[in-house]
């Protein structure tokens, strides 16, 4: 039974690292991608974990495996947000198609902040 | 041998397969990348998808410090990619001329703090307020 989950776990785990990397290829620009990246990546790297908890059984492998489970669920939204913003003052253009950059002219770019943060025109 | 080992024993062989092929197509992007940015990202996921093949591996192995291994792995990415990305606000995208956002407004201010500090280590200093709070 136990095989049977970490059998599962580990299957799903695999096919979100390989849908995430379909989508870091075949996405049109940095911002899409980071999307298909930090998301699916953390899901691929959280479901084994989980499947090493479940596949050892022991308690000093479960505490190390949700420590590491805990770590990649908060610091894979830091790492996103703080590449994006980079990214962004950096100049890298989002895709042709996209509809609306909220943050268009709204940078100070000397200071790097924000103009006006609760945006009373939207 | 059950029918639940082998099971799992090909699933592992099916997950190491995947995560094989997904490495190898973040090494396209991480090679086509067309801006430094891009390559970042590439690279954290690489690491990423590299702490769950060393987690499939501990549990193929029986190797229990394996999680160690990737869990700290896991740490020293996250702080490559933070370095990666200050370095990326303060030396801009001076060397990609074909990037298509040469009209954005926040390229411009960025690009020309970035030829500032190719003369001199302190340039940046003509704007001290913005490097102290945010350097």
């Amino acid at each position: 039974m136990a095989a049977l989950a970490t059998g599962c776990l580990l299957l799903i785990g695999a096919l979100f690292c390989l849908t995430a990397a379909i989508g870091l290829v075949r996405l049109p620009d940095l911002y899409s991608r980071m999307h298909a990246a930090t998301k699916a990546g953390t899901l691929g790297v959280g479901l084994p974990f989980l499947a090493a908890i479940v596949h050892f059984g022991e308690l000093e492998v479960a505490t190390r495996a949700l420590a590491g489970i805990v770590f990649f669920i908060l610091t894979a939204p830091v790492s996103a947000h703080v590449l994006a913003r980079a990214a962004y003052f950096a100049g890298v253009a989002p895709w042709r198609e996209t509809r609306i950059d909220q943050l268009a002219g709204r940078y100070r770019t000397g200071l790097r902040r924000l103009d006006g943060f609760p945006f009373k025109d939207q | 041998m059950s029918w639940a080992d082998n099971f799992l024993n090909a699933a592992i062989m099916i997950a190491l397969a995947a995560i094989i092929i997904s490495l190898g197509l973040i090494v396209i992007r991480l090679i086509r990348g067309p801006t430094l940015p891009d390559r970042i990202l590439s690279l954290d996921m690489l690491v990423t998808v590299a702490v769950g093949f060393i987690t499939v591996i501990a549990i193929h192995s029986q190797q229990r410090s394996y999680i160690d291994v990737a869990i700290s792995l896991g740490l020293v990415g996250l702080l490559a990619t933070i370095a990666f990305a200050r370095y990326v606000i303060y030396r801009g995208l001076q060397n990609e001329e074909a990037d298509e956002g040469k009209e954005q407004e926040p390229e411009a201010e960025t690009v020309d703090s970035g030829k500032r500090s190719d003369v001199g280590e302190n340039s940046e200093s003509q704007t001290p307020s913005s490097n102290q709070r945010w350097l």
